[in-house]
């Protein structure tokens, strides 16, 4: 069964921990990414999302696939959501679950890094000046260590 | 070869339009095509972001990988997902 994991609907956590929920599992790391007030000293009203779908599907199904390889037992669950979002909304959910809490744990972090560094999806952020830019976390003074990667997550 | 390359978020932008037809010679990379289209994106007046990278049939592509007609050539600006 393929899952959608771009989708044009507000998400639900709930239904992501739903799907790796199982009696094998007794640790479950949730990971929310919401749209923030400002970025980088800007005051944001809010966020829209772009992707290359078809390539980003893949190119989740395949950080899927290496954290399956790197940990077998993990249950994993990841939606990133599209179009124009409010402040607060949430634009990426990923759920991990396993039998013990560091697999599952390294399983979120490393699907929410690797997500961010090459999944092809883009984020313009709508200032409260009225202006609008597409935000490169590879700009000079935009770096991950900082986290002024744009008004998400 | 004619290649049409996907265009999206700022370089899509920059040519006002979802996709550039650009011709190549063949045996031509990945790394032409991008050399191509942040050459075109400059003749507008748009300066893409160096860190622009090009995808062939939808995974990342090597800059020296060759594209041959029929391939799903795309331009990928720097990711911003999360």
């Amino acid at each position: 069964m393929t899952v959608p994991r771009i989708v044009r609907r507000p998400l639900d956590a709930a239904a992501l921990l739903a799907r790796v929920a199982s009696p094998a599992h007794g640790a479950t790391a949730l990971f929310v990414g919401t749209v923030r007030g400002t970025n980088a000293g800007r005051a944001v009203t809010g966020l829209e999302y772009e992707a290359y779908e078809a390539m980003a599907e893949a190119e989740l199904a395949r950080i899927e696939a290496e954290v399956a390889a790197a940990h077998p037992d993990v249950a994993l669950a990841v939606e990133h959501r599209l179009g124009a979002l409010a402040l607060g909304e949430a634009s990426v959910i990923v759920a991990a679950a396993h039998a013990h809490r560091a697999p599952a744990l390294d399983a979120l972090r490393v699907t929410v890094e690797e997500l961010k560094r090459r999944v092809p999806i883009w984020k313009r952020e709508h200032y409260a000046d009225g202006t609008r830019e597409w935000v490169d976390p590879t700009a000079a003074g935009a770096t991950a260590a900082t986290g002024a990667d744009g008004a998400a997550g | 070869m004619h290649i049409h390359v996907l265009l999206f978020a700022s370089a899509a932008d920059a040519f006002g339009a979802p996709r550039l037809a650009v011709e190549l010679p063949d045996g031509a990379t990945a790394d032409d095509v991008r050399a191509r289209v942040l050459a075109e994106a400059a003749a507008r007046g748009a300066a893409l972001p160096a860190s622009t990278r090009v995808a062939v049939n939808r995974a990342f592509a090597e800059p020296h990988r060759r594209v041959a007609a029929g391939d799903e050539v795309a331009l990928i600006p720097p990711v911003a997902g999360g």
